[in-house]
């Protein structure tokens, strides 16, 4: 089990790595399903069935539909490739990654002390989830969906088609 | 389950999350921006499953499906934006909607 979760690391790293570095939106968005996907393996191995089966529905199902519907929507080609390498010099990656790899190296430092502890436990079901889901947090629950339905309105009301002589 | 080290894999989460930051700092297409805030929420999402399942309780768990909510209702706006943004200035430049000089 162990060297799952270490070939779904690397996977992992390696897509993300991929999907931030493409030029065509297209490829990036793949790469970055691949990379989601992996997180649910990584999910499972951890003992989380239940929200690896959501990462696979909900992140690399709907949210990832939602991005490629939008890139085939905008109806992006060559001309976008062209421009994301004029925007894209090599330069521009140093200072960010270097500044990155300072905030790793002391995430690495801070969780790398001593006292780490391994998983015994076993799986959590998704019976777990939902007694604690609708137990003591109903609350955030109830503010989800009023959040959920705030997105839906504010996405209707901005992809709704204004007249042109309202625009300005 | 497996026996894994807790900070490898709280490592993998930093090391996801630092990688949608530089994807952010980097891009500048409205597009590739917001699928680096995913990358990010996403590392955020498997810090919080990693000590759920350390300590065995399903809160960990419970406190993904928020992100996943909140991700969820994110993106529907931000691409909303985006195909706006789009539309007004033929462009997906983030730069090109700076247009309120303050």
């Amino acid at each position: 089990m162990e060297i799952v979760f270490y070939i779904a690391a690397i996977v992992a790293v390696a897509s993300t790595i991929m999907a931030i570095s493409r030029l065509n939106p297209v490829h990036a968005l793949l790469y970055l399903i691949l990379s989601l996907l992996s997180v649910a393996i990584i999910f499972y191995v951890l003992g989380a069935p239940f929200v690896a089966a959501l990462e696979v529905i909900i992140y690399a199902g709907a949210i990832m539909v939602l991005f490629v519907f939008v890139v085939m929507m905008l109806n992006l080609g060559q001309r976008a490739v062209d421009m994301e390498r004029q925007w894209q010099r090599g330069s521009m990656w140093i200072g960010p990654s270097i500044l990155a790899l300072v905030l790793i190296a002391e995430v690495a430092y801070l969780v790398a002390g001593p006292g780490t502890a391994s998983y015994g436990g076993a799986a959590i079901e998704p019976k777990q989830i939902g007694i604690a889901l609708f137990g003591p947090y109903l609350i955030g629950v109830e503010l989800a969906s009023m959040l959920l339905l705030a997105a839906l309105v504010g996405a209707y009301h901005l992809g709704r088609r204004t007249p042109e002589k309202t625009e300005k | 389950m497996a026996s894994i080290p807790m900070h490898q894999g709280l490592l993998l989460a930093g090391i996801l999350f630092a990688l949608g930051l530089v994807g952010l700092l980097v891009r500048r297409n409205v597009v590739f921006t917001l699928m680096s805030l995913e990358i990010m929420l996403n590392a955020a999402g498997l810090a919080f499953v990693v000590a759920g399942a350390r300590w065995g309780q399903a809160d960990g768990q419970i406190v993904f499906m928020f992100i996943l909510t909140m991700a969820a209702a994110e993106v529907s706006v931000g691409l909303a934006l985006a195909l706006r943004i789009y539309h007004r200035f033929k462009s997906l430049d983030a730069d090109a909607v700076s247009e309120m000089k303050g």
